[in-house]
């Protein structure tokens, strides 16, 4: 007769049920079909005919699973119980082993709130920091096949990536195969009038094709046409969803209106939608031709615009950076004078936007990471200790038949789900954490709108939650599994293990490790921030207020009444009480943003483009120097004496006076300005640290250059006074000036606007922020650190002393002096922090060298700073260990060898 | 003439019933079960062991039967299943309503008594 079981169980194998299942199941078929078979036999008919009969009752292949399926699933949970040794798949038991971990966790509240705690701490500010990660660099632009938009700059020895002449722009645009087309933007500033209170707006100029290049449509109305950005068309304007809002409640009859900007009417085609991002502030958006100025039509010059082109498909970066520099080569032939020596270079516009900030961002991720291993390892030595605890609920287990395996999937469930709770703890940290983050970081952290929790941080946090899980309960749960039931059964509450303290100290010792990278990384930053502070600027900082102006639009007409009005303004605002000077420059000294302008010694022809020096251009009133207080070392500064009508002339600072004139006198020498033309050197001041505090001395264009703003012809006037900024020089706390100063520069008329009111410490502290944000995380990454690794080591030093109560009343009774017991102890807890020292400056000395970009007059390996972190951590170490090693010498040898 | 066509769907629709119907009286063992409903239906309906034992197991579930392991001295162990009290209840109203729904029919088709 066949053997049926095997057929059986071939046809219900797919269903992996659990084995016991699977064996009444294919007992009770196999029966019936020896039945049926037996039963035909019996009846006459032959073995084949039989056979065929006997396996039809076994249905097609697929049936029989299929019919199992819907039953069979749900019983396969119910079966195996304590560990039963059952062979299934993954899940068999898992609801089992769920409902088990769920009454641990009740059953020690405390204990699970702790690890919760604290793993939710490091899952959310890992969570927190990779969110910004997230945003910034690692999800595309919100434009249509981001990954095309390319930056196009034009490059000089000066400049790598430096801005681009107009006329360039449109020769590059139209000799590009490369590109699909291109577009360019400028940002400026206009004062908006006739609907209410004037204010200054920022906008941007750009050219028609610029929108349809990144794809952006309008929400309302319609882009700019070719014809409305042309030479002489008439003004159309484009609105942000935010000004649209705020000055037009979202008046859909927006379109068609008229607005008055710099005194001239612009009618409203369009609202842009308000996921679109220029610039962050941008209000207001023109067509690029309707920008009067000169400066446009130049090939010299450069007047700050930003060049965007979009890919063809198929075409790589490389040959586009082949084509625009085949192109620029070709306009420096045909244009020596202004494009000799200048070249073009692209970069994918994601790249330029975050890549200024992605070693920041690393760096705190790594960091954050740090922090996460450390409570890691302290909720695994809770685990180790409890595990301990529940040595003898293991052993029963084994005993009943419980493998190894069995085991450790049961302890990892519980570190999974405390885990998992820990995840939902820190979800509810970053959500806080991500706002306080983006609240806490520079102004100028790119794409900060694009920070939120989405499903690529919740799977972010999801995969970490699990790894984190695993990370720390993987050893507790070996050495849980890792057990001789007969022994451990046996044996009272008191242990052996040694292999357990072990992995105890090497925890410890890896928090100790962690905990000396991050302080080092962070006294790196507190360093770097401590030293920049302390370099002199060139000026005096303290009590300047600086904030932009603008002069009423009915006074703006003509170079004449322009002058008189900003004379009148610094007139009225000099003469406010508790001012002590007040000046107007174009040029904020650590600012964002720049201004050159290239120059030649003599008064001969202009020599070709790539015999030009650069330098920075300021143009100011008399007043800057006793608003700035700055050092005038030879000749004189800027007086009412210089005007349009008496021979132009220019302030230089030391800095181009060594390099033009080295060892001479350079008052009274001559040297000529593009535009401008042949100037006499008047005075030399001193050298501002123009380009930052931190990166000043090493800026390729140093040369300092002042103007005077009673010189500027009245061709250059229009342009010249969009932007300027009023410094005064208060004898008070510069912000309680504020209102007073703004009561002045708004005069008579009452329509002359002041925004961007800072003072000086702010715009060098705006300077710094990007540094001292990293710095703040640092530090707080760092003190996590330290209170982790401290609780960590005190937790195991005090959990040995109560092990080792039973040697230490021992020894006591033996002889032992309580400083002895004291040195036993503390020598045991300074072994562990020893060798956590040890390799904890191992790792410093190679991870610190990765942040070297980020310092400032401190080298990575800093001797002096790894000292210090060793000192402050082996006295924290020593002051944990303390505490336990002073309960060891309370032991009293008659209760402690009592005990058991 | 030709034996009269069962709609599979009919067999389907009835099997709970019949099962629950047979085990009323005694416990039975399932390939007991199978050959009753050959019989007693003279060949009409007849039920596999692929469908028959998963639809044994589905009934366990629900509680209408249960299935003992019962060993008599001298033959294998087999496996056999009683009516609960829940099944009990169920097959009065699985019984009243297939009734009430076979004389609808009838009402509806006019075969009576054919």
């Amino acid at each position: 007769m066949p053997d049926w079981k095997p057929l059986i169980r071939k046809r219900i194998a797919k269903l992996n049920l659990a084995a016991a299942r699977e064996a009444e199941i294919v007992e009770e078929l196999a029966q019936h079909a020896e039945d049926r078979y037996r039963e035909l036999r019996n009846g006459g008919a032959s073995e084949a005919e039989a056979r065929r009969a006997a396996m039809e009752e076994l249905g097609a292949h697929q049936l029989l699973a299929k019919e199992l399926k819907s039953t069979e699933r749900v019983n396969a949970a119910d079966s195996p119980t304590l560990g039963g040794g059952a062979r299934g798949p993954f899940w068999t038991g898992l609801g089992h082993d769920l409902r088990y971990a769920f009454r641990t966790m009740r059953k020690s509240p405390g204990f699970t709130a702790i690890a919760m705690l604290a793993l939710g701490l490091g899952i959310g500010a890992n969570t927190a920091i990779f969110s910004v990660v997230n945003g910034v660099l690692l999800q595309p632009l919100s434009y249509p096949d981001p990954d095309r938009l390319l930056k196009i700059y034009e490059s000089s020895p000066a400049f790598s990536q430096g801005s681009v002449a107009y006329p360039n722009y449109l020769d590059w645009r139209s000799g590009t195969r490369s590109f699909t087309d291109m577009g360019t933007y400028r940002s400026d500033q206009f004062n908006y009038t006739g609907n209410g209170a004037p204010e200054q707006l920022n906008g941007e100029y750009v050219s028609a094709s610029l929108l349809p290049v990144l794809g952006v449509r309008p929400q309302l109305g319609r882009l700019f046409l070719p014809e409305e950005d042309r030479e002489g068309a008439a003004c159309s304007a484009m609105l942000s969803d935010g000004f649209w809002k705020r000055r037009f409640g979202s008046d859909p009859k927006v379109l068609g209106r008229a607005l008055k900007l710099n005194a001239r009417s612009c009618e409203v085609i369009g609202v842009l939608p308000a996921t679109f991002r220029l610039s962050d502030t941008a209000e207001v958006y023109l067509a690029v031709e309707v920008y009067t100025s000169v400066e446009l039509r130049r090939r010299e010059s450069h007047p700050g615009l930003s060049v965007v082109g979009r890919l063809k498909p198929g075409v790589s970066v490389a040959s586009a950076q082949a084509e625009i520099a085949t192109i620029c080569g070709r306009l420096a032939l045909e244009y020596p004078k202004s494009n000799a020596g200048y070249s073009g270079k692209v970069v994918p516009m994601k790249e330029d936007i975050v890549g200024g900030i992605r070693p920041t961002l690393l760096l705190l991720l790594g960091a954050v990471g740090f922090v996460l291993i450390i409570a890691c390892a302290n909720v695994a030595n809770l685990l180790l200790a409890r595990s301990t605890a529940r040595k003898r609920e293991f052993a029963i287990r084994a005993a009943l038949g419980a493998d190894r395996g069995r085991v450790v999937r049961q302890l990892l469930t519980e570190s999974l789900l405390l885990s998992l709770g820990g995840a939902l703890i820190g979800l509810l940290i970053a959500a806080w954490g991500t706002k306080l983050v983006v609240a806490a970081a520079p102004a100028n952290l790119p794409r900060a709108e694009a920070i939120g929790i989405d499903p690529y941080v919740l799977l972010f946090t999801l995969t970490v939650s699990i790894a984190t899980g695993i990370l720390f309960g993987l050893a507790p749960a070996l050495q849980g599994a890792n057990i001789n039931p007969q022994e451990s059964l046996k044996e009272g509450t008191r242990g052996a293990g040694g292999g357990r303290h072990r992995v105890e100290g090497v925890f410890v010792g890896v928090e100790i490790g962690l905990a000396v990278v991050l302080l080092a990384g962070a006294a790196l930053m507190i360093q770097s921030v401590w030293r920049i502070w302390k370099v002199d600027p060139g000026f005096n900082t303290h009590n300047i207020l600086t904030a932009q102006v603008a002069v009423s639009p009915t006074a703006a007409g003509s170079g004449p009444q322009i002058r008189q009005a900003y004379d009148q303004m610094l007139e009225r605002v000099a003469a406010t009480p508790g001012v002590a000077a007040a000046a107007i420059t174009s040029q904020v000294p650590l600012g964002e943003g720049d201004s050159e302008n290239d120059y030649w010694i003599g008064t001969g022809p202009q020599p070709p483009q790539d015999k030009l020096n650069s330098a920075m251009f300021y143009i100011v009133t008399p007043g800057y120097r006793s608003a700035l207080q700055l050092p005038l070392l030879k000749g004189r500064f800027f007086d009412r004496r210089d005007t349009l009508g008496t021979s132009p002339v220019v302030l230089i600072d030391d800095v181009m006076a060594r390099h033009l004139f080295p060892g001479q006198d350079p008052v009274g020498k001559q040297i000529s300005m593009m535009v401008i033309g042949p100037l006499t050197i008047v005075g030399v001041v001193g050298h501002v640290k123009q380009w930052g505090l931190d990166s000043d001395d090493t800026a390729k264009i140093r040369d300092q250059s002042y103007f005077p703003f009673a010189q500027v012809p009245d061709m250059f006037l229009p342009e010249a006074v969009a932007g300027l900024t009023l410094f005064v020089r208060t004898v008070t706390e510069p912000l309680s000036l504020t209102s007073a100063v703004a009561a002045q520069v708004a005069g008579p008329t009452r329509d002359q606007p002041v925004y961007a009111v800072r003072t000086m410490e702010q715009i060098i502290a705006r300077s710094l922020a990007e540094r001292r944000f990293t710095m703040l995380v640092l530090m707080i990454f760092a003190a996590t650190a330290l209170a982790l690794a401290a609780v960590g080591i005190y937790g195991v030093m005090s959990y040995a002393v109560t092990r080792q109560s039973h040697e230490i009343g021992i020894r006591s009774a033996l002889g032992a002096t309580r400083w002895e017991i004291l040195s036993m102890v503390l020598r045991r807890g300074m072994k562990l922090t020893v060798a956590g020292l040890a390799g904890g400056l191992a790792a410093a000395f190679g991870l610190t060298r990765l942040m070297a970009g980020l310092l400032y007059g401190v080298r990575p390996a800093d001797p002096l700073t790894l000292a210090s972190v060793v000192a402050i951590l082996f006295s924290v170490a020593l002051a944990a260990c303390y505490i336990p090693a002073r309960r060891a010498t309370a032991v009293d040898p008659a209760t402690a060898l009592h005990a058991e | 003439m030709e034996a009269p066509t069962i709609d599979p769907e009919w067999k389907k629709g009835s099997a709970e019933l019949l099962i629950l119907s047979l085990l009323e009286a005694m416990p039975r063992h399932g390939y007991e079960i199978s050959k009753l409903i050959e019989q007693r239906s003279r060949g009409a309906l007849r039920f596999h062991a692929a469908s028959l034992y998963p639809l044994l197991y589905r009934l366990e579930q629900r509680d209408w039967i249960k299935g003992l392991w019962v060993e008599k001295s001298g033959q294998r162990r087999r496996r056999y299943y009683q009516l609960t009290a829940d099944g009990r209840k169920v097959l009065a109203s699985q019984r009243q309503g297939w009734q009430a729904f076979v004389e609808a029919i009838n009402l509806i088709t006019g075969v009576e008594n054919a």
